[in-house]
């Protein structure tokens, strides 16, 4: 592999780990306040054909993203409505919301557009343009620097770097804000702070809703920055490869972010190699697809260290003496 | 909690009639709101599901699909295991099916039936075996290890597809036909000398007697063997199951064993009875509507009988609704999501006020 | 300043609480009867009574976890609504729950700030929280490591940063319930010096107990809780341990429980050097050695969590075990990987779990399955190979619940539905009528009415006499010192010493309990 298929693959891993990067803090948001959140996927996925079709209908990238974040942060809600509210299997709802927005899109963008299920093509400002970073142009010529700062971290949607500075937002909010404090309690023993005077049904809406928000952003880069529309089923497992890299990441941030470019990294390969030739054996890029999920199950699997959830996840909280 | 405050029947049928009659009514809405007509789309999908023999033969289909995954799901649940991975097992029990029936020259279609059963229900039950292993060994979270295991069994199957089993000469992802002699007689060859005229058409087989055997087996394996009462036993009370010497880990695998294998056997009736070669998405989401099926069958092997007929007409009703109106196919995913919704997220929205309701009647009483 | 006001029933400021009129309902059951009390400012006050007699709820109403049906409270003379924990803190009022509301991967400055943080930033209020501590634990003995994270804290400790979190609240009221059950005697003194120091700064504590004991050593008054209802209210120094025992439980109680002398047979059990190390490591059972002979009732006395929960679960096939058990003379495996409670229960070992709803019912199940449970595999339930016989479990269910007089006699009911006496008379029954060689038994009167206690008792003399051995586990000392034939003293996972129930008395066991004394075997 030469030195500029390595630039090109690193550069597309940035764009593909963001989506999941996005997915994967409102995954440890939500779980870290002990709410199971098994819906990303469909939150990606709503919040995907709604900020395409609105950034259709408007004209612009950032009302897309407006409706895009709105949808997904409904979605939430019904997520909280059921798990919080009503004290309901949140996994179960998770299912729901996914199928939810499966049907969902398909139905109203079919309604919408007649195009079988998804958008018309975004084009000019509809879509996120590119970002370039200062002095990159200027460090082009510099070796390595110049690869990693004036070819692979430059010219991305301002998703890109929105994301990766959601990175170092969410490890503050957790670790070091008495919001934080309160929402990592909440996930660890919801009585503790419910009999400490703060409302633990509050606390774990606004982690929902930090989800929604989060999520939706990853839904509407997926649509209007990375491609150039909604397509049906877009989030393609996206919301679980999050999830995976969420526990890959033990719930914590900067994990998070590695984990989210090993991923991103794994379908920038297949993407680019479809078949993969290690001179030994050729890697199907079926295979490739399939690694997240194997990692995953091997890191669940306990054999590379225990991925331990926040105690109180999954738990809807009742009160009692 | 719930047998106290409701009589029983009222745990067993209001409340998923009540969660169902919700979920209409909202799915009603949003066919009014892409501006189509709800009441003409149910009559569309009654008439189109079961207004002939034609659309029976495809709801009935559907159903036998259903009756298995709702089934597999079902057992899991009893364990208090949510196996959502129903579909990459049912995936991976096609393989089984498509390897029998294309290597293996059958002289009858009942021989090959049985042999593609066995097949196919050992291939979900493996497919089910890996988490449920991890489940019962090393703790990792069933939920999650079986989502991934649908992931991995889609690639699996892709490269299968698309590199191993596909015919040379054709581009499609998918297996050679089947030989004719393998085609399960359908519900037209089964009733015709009854003297009862039923359309060649529909795919409803054998397979749908299958099934149901499988679901009076599944009630008595449940409420008659001590394999059922340990299995019930655990999945209400992990640590009374360690009390009472049941184990935990043979409870999980076997559970899950079963659960697969019944996803898995849908697999004869999608691939076998269907179109007769393994395609792509032979499953077509049974796996997860399996789900919707068991929460509103309350887990119960007969309890499911009736979703999975609901759905299997749903399904059907929903095709005929894609081509005569703008109505896509999908919105019974829809549907299927907020039946998933209320019966198993939502139940305490729905059965709280019931409660309320019953407490006051008997007050008055 | 509340400093003026000393100790005694004599205060004339309004009180700090006073509770008119309160009653709470949940369903048919009255939980709470119109409860009027007055606690006065800068004293000890306790509240005793019985399980189930409504303390707790009284305490939630203070805590605005349940809302009243009627009545109102008032706070220094002040009617105050208090309707969530929220408004219980800004009133002044600290919790010290039974079960401790502690983030246990949280570090104590954490616990300790969290839900009063000054702002939004931490760092400012994990400052201030710091030095409060260090004052704190100088004043009041109340020392604890401030970056210590609580999973690596003694209970005693715990309990600790349970009162600094109402401390560093401003509480003026502090509430403990039962805050001795899991604390050693040592400990216990140390938190009742902690308590008197607090009076003495002019706090308000209200101590919920049942151990007569405690009330009599540190309370200036008493209210004492029947059934719901508030019976009376007294001066300590007035009052008896016999005068409170006889208001709470309403009669005589009857602590002699008739039986003849035991006629010790065979030895039944013994085990030599029997250890358990729990899943995180934690060694529960420190090389145990015990002997149980048939018709004798051997008794385990010990505060909560001293290893005899341990002690029960590895002899019942709950627990892996190393060390040497004999059954009858045969050896046991204790590895749980080739045994489990089912095979113990085959070699003639019967157990009445500690916990019956987590454990020893399956609540959700019928009452007749419940009486199968656990011996599910025995031929005269099962048909054969493959099917169980309903019928059969069913009929013997109605016959168990005759003989154990189990009320309503229908075992078509779900577990649940029964009150807890009949929910152990089913256990019980279940596992006394298995004719088992050792019955094992683990708090066989927790949350028990006392009309089934009798029976309960009776039942496990009348097995004893049969020639049964028996393994009584409880930290209720009267019902060890009664029902046993030897006792023994755990503490931290050994044997203090054994002791004749006729030559020894509560101070002796007592002692032991704390770890002080005792011939350590």
């Amino acid at each position: 592999m030469d030195i500029v298929t390595i630039v090109q693959i690193l550069d597309s891993t940035l764009r593909l780990a963001t989506p999941l990067l996005f997915a994967c803090l409102a995954g440890i948001i939500s779980e870290r306040a002990g709410i199971f959140d098994i819906g990303l996927e469909g939150k990606l996925l709503i919040a995907a054909f709604f900020s395409a079709a609105y950034a259709h209908y408007s004209g612009s990238a950032w009302i897309g993203l407006g409706a895009g974040v709105l949808a997904s942060v409904v979605f939430s809600l019904f997520h909280g409505i059921a798990s919080i509210t009503f004290r309901g299997n949140q996994l179960i709802s998770g299912v729901a919301i996914n199928f939810l927005a499966s049907g969902m899109t398909v139905v109203i963008a079919q309604s919408w557009f007649r195009q079988g299920g998804r958008t018309p093509s975004l084009t000019g400002d509809q879509r996120f343009p590119s970002l370039d970073l200062p002095g990159a142009e200027a460090v082009q010529g510099v070796p390595v620097i110049g690869q990693i700062y004036g070819e692979i971290l430059t010219d991305h949607g301002i998703l890109v770097y929105v994301g990766l500075l959601c990175v170092p937002l969410t490890w503050y909010v957790l670790y070091r804000t008495r919001f934080g404090l309160r929402l990592r309690a909440v996930g660890e023993n919801p009585a503790a702070v419910d009999t400490a005077g703060v409302s633990v049904v509050r606390m774990r809406y606004a982690a929902i809703v930090i989800a929604g928000v989060l999520c939706g952003i990853g839904g509407a880069y997926l649509s209007t920055s990375l491609a150039a529309g909604f397509v049906r089923e877009m989030s393609a497992g996206r919301g679980f490869i999050a999830l995976a890299a969420m526990i890959f990441a033990k719930w914590r941030p900067w994990q998070g972010l590695g984990a989210v470019l090993l991923f991103g990294m794994l379908e920038a390969i297949a993407n680019r190699f479809p078949n993969l030739d290690l001179g030994f054996i050729t890697l199907p890029s079926q295979f490739m697809t399939a690694l997240p999920y194997i990692l995953t199950v091997i890191i669940l699997a306990g054999f590379v260290g225990k991925a331990i959830p926040p105690r109180a996840g999954g738990e809807p909280y009742v009160k009692e003496r | 909690m719930s047998s106290k405050r409701m009589p029983k029947w009222a745990d067993v049928l209001l409340v998923p009639i009540l969660s169902l009659i919700i979920a209409f009514a909202l799915s009603a809405l949003v066919i009014l709101a892409i501006g189509e007509d709800p009441v003409r789309a149910m009559r569309l999908m009654i008439t189109g599901a079961l207004g002939s023999t034609y659309g029976w033969g495809y709801t009935l289909y559907f159903t036998t699909n259903f009756l298995l995954t709702g089934l597999g799901v079902s057992i899991a649940f009893q364990a208090r295991l949510f196996n959502i991975g129903g579909e990459g097992q049912a995936l991976i029990g096609g393989l089984g099916v498509a390897l029998v029936c294309l290597f293996i020259p059958w002289p009858h279609w009942s021989l090959a039936i049985i042999a593609a059963i066995a097949a196919s229900a050992i291939f979900g039950a493996v497919w089910a075996a890996i988490p449920a292993y991890l489940q019962a060994k090393r703790g990792s979270h069933i939920v999650i290890t079986t989502i991934m295991f649908n992931f991995i069994a889609f690639s699996l199957m892709n490269y299968m597809l698309s590199h191993v089993l596909r015919p040379p000469t054709s581009m499609d992802p998918a297996t050679a036909r089947f030989d004719n002699v393998l085609r399960l007689p359908r519900l037209h060859d089964i009733l015709a000398p009854m003297g009862i005229d039923f359309s060649r058409a529909g795919p409803a087989n054998v397979m749908l007697f299958v099934a149901l055997l499988a679901c009076v087996l599944a009630y008595f394996l449940m409420w008659r063997t001590r394999l059922g009462f340990e299995i019930r036993a655990f999945g209400k009370s992990e640590p009374a199951a360690h009390y009472a010497g049941i184990s935990g880990v043979k409870i999980i695998m076997v559970a899950m064993l079963i659960s697969g294998a019944l996803s898995g056997m849908m697999a004869v009736n999608s691939v076998m009875g269907g179109p007769q070669r393994l395609v792509m998405n032979a499953v077509e989401g049974a796996g997860f509507i399996g789900i919707a099926v068991a929460l509103m069958g309350r887990s119960h092997p007969i309890g499911i009988i009736a979703p999975a007929l609901l759905f299997g007409f749903l399904f059907q009703g929903g095709s005929e609704l894609a081509l005569e109106t703008t109505i896509p196919r999908e919105m019974i995913i829809i549907i299927q999501a907020l039946v998933i919704m209320f019966t198993g997220a939502l139940d305490n929205m729905v059965r709280t006020p019931l409660e309320t309701l019953f407490a006051l009647m008997r007050r008055r009483t | 300043m509340v400093a003026e006001v000393t100790g005694g029933a004599a205060a004339k400021a309004a009180p700090a609480i006073e509770l008119r009129g309160i009653s709470k309902a949940f369903g048919p059951v009255q939980a709470n009867k119109d409860i009027n009390i007055k606690v006065n400012k800068g004293t000890i006050h306790g509240i005793i009574g019985e399980n189930g007699a409504g303390k707790s709820t009284m305490m939630s109403i203070l805590y605005g976890f349940y809302k009243a049906d009627s009545g109102e409270i008032l706070i220094d003379g002040k009617p105050t609504q208090i309707t969530d924990s929220q408004a219980a803190i800004s009133a002044g009022i600290g919790m010290v729950f039974q079960h401790f509301k502690l983030v246990e991967n949280f570090t104590v400055l954490e616990n300790v700030i969290l839900g009063a943080e000054d702002s939004e930033r931490l760092m400012p209020s994990l400052n201030r929280a710091r030095k409060l501590l260090t004052e704190l634990a100088a004043e009041y003995e109340l020392n604890v490591d401030p970056d210590a994270l609580i999973e690596t804290l003694s209970v005693g400790h715990q309990q600790r940063v349970e009162i600094l979190k109402a401390l560093y609240r401003e509480a003026n009221i502090l509430i403990l319930d039962e805050p001795t059950g899991v604390l050693t005697p040592a400990e216990a003194d140390h938190l009742f010096r902690i308590l008197r120091g607090l009076k003495e700064q002019g706090k308000t504590i209200i101590l919920i107990t049942h151990k007569l004991r405690e009330i009599m050593d540190v309370t200036d008054e008493v209210s004492v809780m029947r059934r719901g209802e508030m019976v009376a209210t007294v001066n300590t120094a007035e009052t008896s341990p016999t005068e409170l025992a006889e208001l709470m439980v309403g009669r005589k109680v009857l602590l002699e429980v008739e039986k003849t002398p035991a006629k010790p047979g065979e030895v039944v059990l013994s085990a030599r050097g029997l250890k358990v190390v729990d899943e995180f490591g934690v060694e529960r059972l420190r090389s145990i050695d015990l002997d149980i002979r048939a018709g004798e009732i051997l008794g385990v006395a010990g505060v909560a969590g001293n290893g005899q929960s341990a002690l029960l679960e590895a002899l019942a096939g709950m627990a892996a075990a190393t060390g040497e058990v004999k059954m009858n003379g045969e050896p046991l495996d204790l590895t749980l990987k080739h045994s489990d409670a089912g095979t113990r229960r085959e070699r003639g070992v019967s157990h009445v779990h500690e916990d019956r709803h987590r454990c020893g019912l399956i609540l959700d199940f019928m009452a007749w399955e419940n009486i199968a449970f656990g011996y599910h595999n025995a031929p005269e339930y099962n048909k054969n190979k493959l099917l169980m016989d309903n019928h059969a479990i069913l009929e013997d269910a109605k016959g168990k619940f005759e003989r154990f007089d189990v009320r309503p006699p229908n075992p078509m009911l779900t577990a649940e539905s029964f009150s807890g006496g009949n929910q152990q008379k089913i256990v019980l029954a279940r596992e006394i009528e298995r004719n088992p060689d050792l019955l094992l038994v683990g708090q066989p009167t927790r949350g028990v009415d006392i009309g089934a206690i009798e029976f309960i008792h009776k039942q496990l003399i009348a097995l004893r006499d049969q020639g049964k051995a028996i393994l009584l586990v409880s930290v209720e000392l009267d019902e060890i010192l009664s029902l046993s034939d030897r006792i023994v003293v755990m503490f931290d996972g050994r044997i203090m010493g054994e002791r004749d129930p006729e030559t020894t008395n509560a101070q002796d066991l007592g002692l032991m309990m704390a770890g002080m004394t005792g011939d350590v075997a």
